[in-house]
């Protein structure tokens, strides 16, 4: 079966002689919801660039549903939506005629761009806004723009970086939804972003990037999977009484009526809620410290640096 | 959809959003010639003209007219792809055309088209001023329209050129500023060059916009200083020199791609 994304050995070498791309290899399939994530300068957005036409490669290959970004660029192109990181759009340009604008670089009849249009304008609620110069828009409604501009050709891939940069999070989530949706319906989503929660909500399967190479590409459970340790925290009723511990675990208590306890792969959380009730202390809340792979990320990002 | 059809519908659509932003900022794009123009009119055809008399044995006031036109459509048609296709670079909204199934040679064409419009939509402007003040004869009219069209391309050509390598906004306004408008001025737009000893006239001849209005001249007025199937030839060949040039560019990607 024809991946949706195929690079081969790709490498990027910019003009300045940084090494931005060292020869990477990864395959998305499709239908697939895939997150490449990595740190900032990690090579990213190089590899992205490469795949949509925007940075030239230095050596390797990459091919969108089995077409050459390079040697058959046309079919790859149509193949493909792009929504990049910055805007990168007329900001003079009213919201309708960016996006029908679009359609017409994708040979689509006027009709046929401007039926597209309202339909996505209206499916991430821009409609309303579509006689506005987009300079007008704020940051979210910028965003939703741009993924409306990106879809109106139909694509079978549509690549997202940082997608939800600098959204609330009440259209993040919505922003969420929609992207689910259009999965669902088909389109393979590639997705980079420095939330990590997204990635874990949205996505199955996951490539880290650093330092352009790749660190792991697999599946979200199979990654989830070698997370050994996870830290709670528990919101207590009282502080700490003094000489206070938690057999078989590691704990602090950052603050009063807090304490953070590392729970290791195979231990239960239940022994600890056993502990401190024979300890008399009641727990207010429980929450994970940090995202689970967002744990797992930094400790990966932190054994390829060393 | 076959290849070719996309690339009709992308130029159609570069070059109605060209027309489109030159239309919508009228002010700055058509109405600054409209003015100037007249004023050329009203000093040097009226006022310094009746005392000039003849020129090329006609009335001095339709001597110059067919260079000022010439001179709003050079001058436009470069301005508008230039500053145009930069502001598409400093925005980054050419990526739009990028990510696209857009062949170099259809940006190209949709932005000379767009510089094109422009240059014909003065022209046309100042023709219509003129008539205020001359009556205007049309000697050959497929001269008058062929140099114009090719005259207009060429210098859309070369204000794409100019944005391909430009990195800030002061870099469109360098060759407008100290090529194009000494040339024009220098190129007979308000004198013959017989007037000049023969080492200047030789010297003029070297000046590419000379070619172009005196061509235009002969088409309106039937007077020329120079040879027009030179100067078509000229224009021909630098276009397809300018436009080689201008594909191979936006293949590479200069300016444009990192």
């Amino acid at each position: 079966m024809v991946a949706a994304l195929a690079v081969e050995n790709l490498s990027k070498v910019y003009g300045n002689g940084f090494e931005a791309l060292k020869g990477i290899t990864l395959e998305v399939a499709k239908g697939d919801f895939f997150a490449l994530l990595g740190p900032n300068g990690a090579g990213k957005s190089t590899t992205l660039g490469i795949v949509s036409g925007l940075v030239q490669k230095s050596s390797g290959s990459a091919y969108v549903m089995g077409h050459d970004v390079n040697g058959d660029a046309f079919q790859a192109r149509r193949s493909l939506g792009v929504v990049p990181q910055e805007f990168n759009f007329n900001q003079f340009e009213k919201v309708y005629d960016i996006v029908v604008t679009q359609a017409g670089y994708f040979g689509l009849k006027p009709s046929e761009a401007r039926a597209n249009a309202e339909e996505l304008l209206k499916a991430l609620d821009l409609w309303e806004k579509r006689d506005t110069p987009s300079r007008m828009l704020s940051g979210g409604m910028k965003r939703r723009l741009m993924i409306a501009r990106a879809l109106v050709h139909k694509p079978d891939v549509l690549i997202l970086d940082e997608p939800t940069a600098g959204v609330d999070i009440e259209l993040r989530r919505s922003m969420w939804e929609f992207m689910e949706d259009l999965n669902k319906k088909g389109t393979t989503i590639i997705l980079t972003t420095h939330y990590l929660e997204e990635a874990e909500q949205l996505c199955r399967n996951i490539a880290i990037i650093n330092k352009g190479e790749i660190v792991q590409c697999t599946s979200k459970r199979e990654l989830l999977s070698q997370l050994t340790t996870e830290t709670f925290v528990f919101d207590l009723c009282e502080s700490l009484p003094d000489g206070f511990s938690l057999e078989g675990f590691e704990f602090s208590s950052p603050a009063d009526e807090t304490l953070e306890v590392t729970v290791e792969k195979g231990q239960s959380i239940n022994r600890i809620f056993t502990m401190l009730t024979e300890k008399g202390l009641e727990v207010r809340s429980m929450r994970t410290k940090s995202n689970r792979l967002e744990e797992l990320f930094v400790n990966l990002v932190r054994e390829s640096n060393s | 959809m076959s290849p070719m059809r996309v690339q009709w519908v992308a130029f159609q659509t570069i070059v109605t959003k060209e027309i489109r932003r030159f239309m919508r900022i009228w002010q700055q794009t058509l109405l600054p010639p409209a003015i100037t123009m007249t004023l050329y009119f009203i000093i040097f055809g009226n006022l310094i003209g009746s005392r000039i008399g003849e020129m090329g044995g006609v009335d001095y006031m339709a001597y110059i007219v067919p260079g000022l036109i010439m001179m709003s459509v050079i001058t436009n048609a470069y301005g508008n792809v230039s500053s145009s296709f930069f502001s598409n670079k400093f925005q980054r909204s050419i990526e739009e055309m990028m990510v696209a199934p857009v062949y170099p040679v259809t940006i190209l064409l949709g932005f000379v088209a767009g510089g094109v419009a422009r240059g014909v939509a003065t022209g046309v402007i100042v023709t219509l001023l003129s008539l205020y003040f001359t009556d205007l004869q049309v000697h050959h009219v497929g001269v008058m329209v062929g140099v114009v069209l090719l005259s207009a391309i060429l210098f859309s050509l070369g204000g794409f050129i100019n944005a391909v390598f430009a990195t800030k906004f002061d870099d469109i306004a360098i060759v407008p500023t100290f090529i194009i408008t000494p040339l024009t001025y220098l190129g007979g737009v308000f004198y013959s060059i017989s007037l000049l000893p023969d080492f200047w006239q030789d010297v003029s001849k070297l000046n590419p916009i000379l070619y172009m209005v005196n061509t235009f001249r002969y088409g309106v007025l039937g007077v020329t200083d120079i040879n027009v199937y030179v100067a078509f030839g000229m224009l021909v060949l630098f276009i397809l020199i300018l436009g080689s040039y201008s594909i191979w560019l936006l293949r590479r990607g200069t300016g444009m791609r990192q």
